[in-house]
């Protein structure tokens, strides 16, 4: 079988075996490309899962893109996506339909109900590890380690959030620009 | 409610709100998750708010990466499969653009200081964004003064953070509340409709 459909399969079974979101899938790529078919390097992949990270977008498809370009270019990249999409088409299309089908009826509405206040608990949870790793990028060691820079921005993206509702895709660049350039004037003194 | 003309304008409406969003995500699913809320929810009122988490529920639970999931299902609900087509492709785009013009320069990338710094203060804006989703949720979840459903969220707050509880344990687990909340509800009724027959 030829690189290019080995690829492909691999990430269908990332698509299809990883639960939970991008860090579930990152053991699931590593096993695929590294140890089962050796196209790349433990070094590389650590590199690949960097670049991931700092890039915005899912974890698994930026790794099916980087992984796909590295190895057989632009149709390396179309097809590792796709592969990584496939199994979440046609998995979230069936349940998308019963969803919309019986969400309805009194007594789906009444299980649904109960499952809500978790997922906003999860979002939650979500939000305080960034807010920690915003914090804390090296780790928490005491209230002495604090970034007061992040905290200002934190505070003020917040309340410019609350107050005058401006627009979260602004203030997410908003705070990467103005927290960029208060570390470089700093380091200027 | 800001409803599109004609199905065309929603599909494009579509196309340009995943990829924007999805361009915006720096973090986990739950950051985007948060976006389409304040996008779909907030902005365009497409979804309601109870749909919106359910979304997220399902999409959390299915394999494939959670941005992925939130949109085919975003899709369908707004125009069917071609919806499901559009919303994949919005979503997907941006990663696959950036990463492939990147992987071509990825050791300087890596190991740019200044974008190291940008991303690491993004991240306060990040948070603050999820913290101001959380907030109105929460107050509706609070608002439905059901002790059950105010229980569940401290509970399932805890078990996250404090205890590392897995998301998807957490989802079944109130998944089963759901269902016994639900088996309460046919019981009592029941046993009103009897009483009224022999009354």
């Amino acid at each position: 079988m030829n690189t290019l459909m080995q690829l492909f399969f691999s990430f269908i079974q990332v698509g299809l075996f990883s639960v939970g979101g991008g860090y579930a899938a990152i053991p699931l790529i590593q096993n695929q490309i590294v140890d089962v078919h050796g196209l790349m390097t433990l070094a590389e992949f650590t590199d690949l899962i960097t670049i991931a990270e700092m890039t915005p977008g899912p974890i698994s498809i930026n790794s099916a893109t980087f992984v796909g370009m590295r190895l057989a270019g632009v149709p390396g990249v179309l097809l590792c996506t796709l592969g990584c999409i496939l199994p979440s088409f046609f998995i979230c299309l069936l349940l998308a339909h019963f969803y919309y089908k019986y969400r309805n009826f009194q007594g789906v509405q009444t299980v649904l109900s109960a499952l809500r206040p978790a997922v906003v608990a999860l979002i939650a949870s979500a939000g305080l590890s960034i807010l920690t790793l915003a914090l804390f990028p090296t780790g928490v060691a005491g209230l002495s380690s604090i970034h007061m820079v992040e905290g200002i921005l934190f505070l003020g993206s917040l309340f410019l959030l609350r107050r005058y509702h401006v627009n979260a895709i602004a203030i997410i660049f908003g705070s990467g620009v103005v927290g960029t350039v208060i570390y470089l004037v700093m380091g200027l003194f | 409610m800001n409803h599109p003309r004609n199905k065309a304008q929603t599909l494009w409406q579509l196309f340009k709100a995943t990829f924007l969003l999805s361009a915006s995500t720096f973090g986990g699913g739950f950051v985007i998750v948060s976006l389409m809320k304040k996008k779909f929810v907030e902005e365009l009122g497409w979804l309601e708010e109870n749909e919106m988490l359910d979304v997220t529920a399902i999409a959390q639970s299915s394999p494939g990466p959670i941005p992925i999931n939130a949109s085919v299902i975003l899709g369908y609900r707004m125009c069917g499969l071609a919806g499901t087509l559009v919303a994949i492709l919005g979503t997907a785009l941006p990663p696959m653009i950036i990463i492939s013009v990147i992987s071509f320069f990825y050791a300087q990338f890596r190991s740019n200081a200044i974008i190291a710094l940008a991303l690491q203060v993004m991240r306060a804006g990040v948070a603050a964004v999820i913290f101001d989703v959380v907030l109105n949720l929460a107050k509706n979840v609070i608002k439905t003064k059901r002790w059950l459903y105010i229980g569940l969220m401290a509970g399932a707050f805890v078990a996250k953070v404090f205890f590392g509880v897995e998301a998807m344990v957490l989802i079944l687990v109130c998944l089963a509340v759901g269902i016994g909340d639900l088996l309460v509800h046919l019981k009592a009724g029941q046993k009103k409709r009897a009483t009224e027959v022999q009354a």
